[in-house]
């Protein structure tokens, strides 16, 4: 192992971005808590709220070792190498290469398993134990994130010396598979598993604060920065190339969904507008330095469009994935991963792109069909992968300790849920101290 | 005595406050309401999901007056209200039995 020699300014950089990646868990509670009805906003901010508390520990314990630990048979890193986070050292530090110490690297990838689990929050809202919640994301970060991340990062399967290394090696920049489609899949097969919501399709479920909803969607923005330009490792030009790309991709983005909006709905919406970010912001993530602007303008655009379209898939297949994890990260997530196979840029080292040792550009960019084909291939290794060990998952506890609310607590909401409610305009009762 | 109840339209509540203020009216209770008469409600999209709202959001103004007070003040507060628009709303008045004051116990006229 090479000596390690610390990067003063990398090192500050990954570790404002880790916060910033923390801040956007936060962000998407509130992102999802505006789209739900009032009667259930606390239940959806305390799913995200839970993934934090709980996977935190986690990744200090086993997560980070399992995922980044010395490979065993491609899957999964060995969990025991760096138990407890309290005998890595620097020079096995993931970032070692960049100067950066190895709890700075840990600190990182911690807050991307946490986002990950609170994504899939979204598509068993108002309906979802939340013990039977706790539990899920304890199990799903353990044999589902922590597997994916070592598979796509960690010099696994879908790695370059991975089932692709006859073609070339996978470009996923930031979280493409990792973290969009790993959660767009699992969010399908809960929603699935889970059932619809009582009323689903014939009661009105609006938003009940599409502010909330904006706010999220700024949050969840800002610490995008952290997590497309902190993906670079540095503070580097290439990190600057992921923060044009992940801007330009997002504007570009709501311009597409507010289009979309516009043509079929007759007016283009603020909850829109945030859901176009969002797409944006998904779609730019793996690609987030492996393409030009031009590049990033395409696949902005056309996340924002396609899933503008893929929202309305569910009622047409009957399924209730509430508040659209399909149709935003999964849809936004194979976009921006098969898009890389059209729009990689990874030759031309003067645009700050970022070169993975054995990937090659894109069919636009004259590296013809090899470079989609890896990422096709990968995006349905992710899809499989997750879809299935989610499905065990979810079925075993639905056996066993159950996922699903009575139908009195789900209409109650919140109140049964957690003994909380988050409006209170009547009645605010009197106090009683217990002894 | 009687209780004059208006149903406005929300943008209009300044200028029916301001104009019975003008007319002598001392208190009112305004509430936020939701109704229908002629005015037909909406359709809101959300993730292009589309919900029939029917219910319009107005604003309840209720006020108690002396029954000789009855015609002019509903004569103000039409005047303010008035868009000429459908869904202005109504006013309508209802005899009250008693009007009793909580802080000195009067009752009757000398309550309002």
């Amino acid at each position: 192992m090479d000596e390690f020699v610390l990067d003063t300014g990398n090192t500050a950089w990954i570790i404002v971005a880790s916060s910033l990646v923390l801040l956007m868990t936060p962000g998407l509670a509130f992102f999802y808590g505006g789209m739900v009805r009032g009667k259930s906003v606390l239940n959806m901010m305390m799913m995200s709220f839970g993934a934090m508390a709980l996977i935190g520990p986690i990744w200090l314990l086993y997560g980070y070792s399992g995922a980044f630990g010395s490979d065993v048979g491609g899957i999964i890193g060995n969990p025991f190498e760096f138990f407890g986070s309290n005998t890595i050292t620097d020079a096995d530090s993931l970032m070692a290469g960049s100067g950066v110490p190895a709890l700075v690297a840990i600190a990182f990838q911690a807050t991307f398993a946490i986002i990950t689990v609170a994504l899939i929050s979204g598509s068993v809202a108002d309906r979802m134990k939340f013990s039977a919640w706790l539990a899920f994301a304890a199990i799903w970060v353990t044999i589902v994130y922590v597997p994916m991340a070592h598979m796509v990062w960690g010099g696994g399967l879908l790695g370059g010396d991975g089932i692709t290394s006859g073609l070339s090696t996978p470009i996923d920049f930031a979280g493409g598979t990792v973290v969009h489609i790993n959660a767009g899949v699992a969010g399908l097969v809960m929603a699935i598993l889970l059932g619809k919501r009582k009323g689903f399709g014939k009661e009105p479920m609006r938003p009940h604060n599409l502010p909330f909803v904006m706010l999220g969607a700024a949050l969840l923005w800002f610490g995008w920065f952290g997590f497309n330009a902190g993906s670079e490792f540095a503070a580097d030009g290439t990190a600057g190339r992921a923060w044009v790309n992940t801007t330009v991709a997002t504007c570009m983005a709501i311009l597409g969904w507010l289009a979309t909006e516009k043509v079929r709905d007759g007016k283009a919406t603020s909850l829109g507008a945030a859901s176009g970010a969002v797409a944006g912001l998904v779609a730019i993530t793996p690609a987030a330095a492996s393409v030009d602007t031009y590049g990033a303008i395409a696949i902005g655009t056309i996340a924002g469009i396609l899933c503008a379209m893929a929202v309305s898939l569910k009622y047409k297949f009957g399924y209730d994935d509430s508040l659209d994890v399909v149709g935003v990260h999964l849809v936004g997530g194979l976009t921006g991963t098969v898009l890389i196979g059209f729009f990689a840029n990874v030759s031309d080292t003067t645009n700050g792109t970022w070169y993975a040792d054995g990937s090659v550009n894109g069919l636009f960019y004259g590296g013809g069909v090899t470079q989609l084909l890896t990422q096709i291939i990968v995006a349905l290794a992710a899809v499989v992968f997750s879809g299935v060990v989610t499905f065990i998952i979810g079925s075993a506890l639905k056996a066993t300790m159950g996922i699903r609310v009575t139908d009195e607590v789900e209409a109650s909401g919140d109140m049964a849920m957690h003994g909380e409610t988050a409006y209170e305009s009547l009645g605010v009762g009197r106090m009683e101290v217990k002894a | 005595m009687k209780l004059v109840t208006a149903v406005i339209q929300p943008h209009k509540l300044d200028e029916v406050k301001e104009a019975l203020q003008g007319a002598g009216v001392h208190g009112l209770t305004v509430s936020e309401a939701s109704g229908y008469g002629r005015q037909k409600g909406h359709t809101e999209v959300y993730r292009g999901a589309e919900y029939v709202v029917d219910l319009v959001p107005k604003i309840k103004v209720e006020v108690l007056v002396r029954a000789e007070d009855v015609a002019a003040i509903t004569e103000v507060v039409i005047k303010a209200a008035s868009t000429g628009q459908i869904g202005d709303g109504k006013v309508w008045s209802v005899p009250v039995e008693d009007v009793v004051r909580v802080r000195t116990g009067e009752h009757g006229p000398d309550a309002i």
